[in-house]
């Protein structure tokens, strides 16, 4: 078998210098669902592109650098609809596509992956926040751009703690992807010392999060809904949903800052994000895609970009060899994080400071100092190797 | 600590005995948007220049008569009078510049453009714009080899170092080197030309001839986080004998024997260590650090950091009248 393989590199090698001339090409996939989610704000609703447009950006980044190395990149795009067969379509862009970005929610991107796991497709999951794919449902074929719900509580965590506000009055959402936050939230406050000192329940009972005189009502409600808490210093709420963690700033009963899914928000990138050089691509993403560049832009750039890194330090579009050098110990990439982001290798999870934003700038960033790690800073956000359940297969 | 102290001396000594022979050291502060003056006799600050926006790469035209100001939000290189100290002109240098290099004959300047992965070739007589040369993304560090036949420019996402022939502008090779490479220098006999790497924490060493990297140089601070060691700026000294490497928010410079390619040495500067500068007579090497707001001076024979001069925000570039 090893020597099999080892004839086929070879072959392929061959190939390749025979054809010096041609560049060699490298399909990237995009998968992801179609249609967009109502937010809360009007300024925050995503665009059609969210995501594949980060994607567009290092594509054209890595065809820059191709023209040097004799490589070409390809990005192909899949949206599923609503019934879909998501393996099908996924299949389907494996055929041209050795590697597929996916924004998936986690049980469809479990489906993808152990789909094509004898393919060798190597897939990058940039949408999809779930500890469990990087736990106990990891698997060897997912490279995990996205962040954690752990390493982005943990994040906001460090901040808050560092601030001394470390009494926080927890909201949370009735959606599941809401509790899944609060329990993330849960872990980093025993983590890092700070009190939930009571935790309330927003039930989501239906409504439009468009109407005419909204703000009347959501300014009689909100103060109504956060009055009596015991003493606290931030309110955190936990409301992935977009059912109300927008509506609490400024209209808590106490005069408190919020935190969480409203307020002060940990997230992967922002468009305020100007530091290490980010100015550059910020005014790529914009020139190209006549918009300011999203968390899942970035995580989609990310993705794609680290398929050049290790097709140009390789020097080759196998999926194979490219594959084993991303997940080998030489690998990291820059990404405007003023740090270079690598692989924990026992989930696959990109290591990588979190950026706290208040909607208009960069409050701080995480790891914040203080915070220590014998490997990397990086590595106090979200589950360390001790901990974790992944068994990667 | 007797050693030390007697070298102390001796530095402080050869100051007092040494011919009052001051230089004028020039440093753009990306904050302030100003140029500060430092008198490298009094070791003081002597004038604050106002300039445009975000000034970062500075140099002086080879006749000494002008300081040249990349502002890269104002998308112009800007031309300071050395005798009235005041902006007096301005460059057609393409969008977002940052730093440039000049030609033996201070003819032909040359200018990374950040935001269009080109470098701008401009007529320093005629201040016209001459043409564009299309490299990697994100093009930033750039320098020519001594003879003037080839420019070195390096670009940060692509994270190469583009070889180019000053006659035909066209790339002749494209070296690969660690992440986000941010500047390079020649060797002054044109032997290797050294190459940082922001985030890669390496300097490469580079061979012009046959374009490859032939070495490299590594870096490790005890009791500091390897993401810390951030490699920028670059100075060698005349003899090739030693190279000094700013390390960024390691807040230290490396001393590096160029023969073997290792730190002999690290001193401790100011905080976010960017870029550097030797006196003429190569006494002194002048430091910016961006975050603490100074100017540190190190005394070159004797590698130890004598002065720290306050100047603008976020302190970038230097250059020293020749």
């Amino acid at each position: 078998m090893i020597r099999w393989l080892a004839g086929l590199i070879g072959l392929g090698l061959a190939a390749t210098s025979a054809l010096a001339a041609e560049p060699a090409l490298i399909g990237v996939g995009y998968l992801g669902v179609a249609g967009t989610r109502s937010t809360l704000s009007l300024v925050e609703q995503p665009a059609e592109n969210d995501g594949i447009a980060g994607a567009r950006l290092a594509i054209e980044d890595n065809n820059t650098t191709g023209k040097f190395l004799g490589q070409r990149f390809a990005l192909e795009e899949r949206r599923i609809k609503e019934g879909e067969d998501v393996v099908q379509a996924a299949t389907a862009l494996a055929e041209k596509n050795g590697f597929i970005i996916t924004d998936l929610p986690a049980d469809a991107l479990l489906k993808v992956a152990d789909a094509l796991r004898d393919r060798g497709t190597l897939l990058f999951n940039a949408g999809a926040i779930d500890e469990r794919l990087r736990e106990a449902d990891c698997r060897a074929n997912v490279i995990h751009t996205a962040p954690t719900r752990a390493m982005l509580a943990d994040a906001l965590g460090q901040y808050l703690v560092w601030k001394k506000w470390s009494r926080w009055l927890l909201v949370v959402g009735s959606h599941d992807e809401d509790k899944l936050f609060a329990d993330a939230l849960r872990r980093t406050a025993t983590r890092f010392g700070a009190k939930i000192v009571q935790e309330r329940n927003f039930e989501d009972k239906g409504g439009a999060r468009r109407t005419d005189s909204g703000v009347t009502l959501i300014q009689r409600q909100m103060p109504v809904f956060t009055q009596q808490a015991p003493a606290y210093d931030v309110l955190v709420a936990a409301d992935e949903s977009e059912v109300f963690g927008a509506y609490l700033p400024y209209r808590t009963w106490d005069p408190r800052p919020v935190a969480g899914s409203a307020g002060l928000v940990p997230r992967s990138w922002d468009a305020a994000q100007d530091q290490w050089g980010a100015i550059q691509m910020q005014n790529r993403f914009m020139k190209l895609n006549s918009r300011r560049m999203t968390p899942l832009d970035m995580q989609a750039w990310t993705a794609a970009r680290m398929i050049g890194e290790a097709t140009s330090r390789t020097n080759s579009g196998d999926v194979k060899k490219v594959t084993d050098f991303i997940k080998g110990p030489d690998f990291s990439v820059a990404a405007f994080k003023g740090t270079r982001l690598t692989l924990r290798d026992w989930n696959l999870q990109l290591r990588q400071p979190i950026l706290l934003v208040d909607g208009r700038m960069v409050v701080s960033v995480s790891p914040q100092e203080g915070f220590l790690h014998q490997v990397s800073e990086l590595d106090t956000l979200g589950y360390d190797r001790p901990e974790s359940k992944c068994k990667l297969k | 600590m007797l050693r030390m102290g007697r070298v102390g001396l001796l530095s402080g000594l050869t100051l007092a005995a040494a011919p009052a022979h001051a230089f004028i050291a020039y440093v753009s502060n990306e904050k302030s948007n100003t140029v500060t003056v430092i008198d490298t006799d009094s070791w003081t600050v002597t004038k604050t220049i106002k300039v445009g926006q975000r000034p970062r790469g500075i140099d002086f035209t080879r006749d000494g008569k002008f300081v040249m100001v990349a502002v890269g939000d104002d998308d112009t290189i800007q031309v300071i009078d050395a005798k009235t100290q005041a902006v007096v002109d301005s460059l057609p240098s393409g969008p977002d510049p940052e730093l440039f290099a000049q030609d033996a004959a201070g003819k032909i300047l040359y200018v990374a453009n950040e935001n269009d992965n080109t470098v701008t070739v401009i007529d320093l007589e005629k201040r016209a714009r001459l043409g564009d040369i299309q490299v990697g993304v994100e093009p930033e560090g750039m320098t020519i080899s001594p003879d003037g036949k080839t420019l070195i420019n390096t670009s940060e996402t692509t994270n190469m170092a583009h070889f180019i022939d000053t006659s035909s502008r066209q790339i002749v090779a494209n070296v690969l080197v660690d992440a986000r490479p941010r500047f390079a220098e020649f060797k002054h006999d044109s032997s290797e030309v050294w190459v940082s790497s922001e985030i890669g924490g390496t300097v490469s060493v580079i061979d012009p001839r046959k374009h490859e990297v032939i070495g490299k140089v590594t870096f490790e601070i005890p009791g500091l986080r390897k993401e810390a060691i951030q490699p920028v700026g670059i100075g060698m000294t005349k003899d090739d004998k030693t190279a000094f490497v700013a390390l960024g928010p390691a807040n230290r410079i490396a001393v590096v024997d160029v023969a073997t390619r290792k730190v002999t040495k690290y001193l401790l500067v100011g905080q976010r260590v960017w870029h550097m500068a030797f006196t003429p007579d190569e006494k002194y090497l002048l430091t910016t650090n961006g975050v603490s707001n100074d100017v540190s001076v190190i005394d070159v024979a004797a590698q130890k950091v004598i002065k720290t001069i306050q100047v603008g925000e976020l302190p970038w570039g230097i250059t020293i009248a020749p």
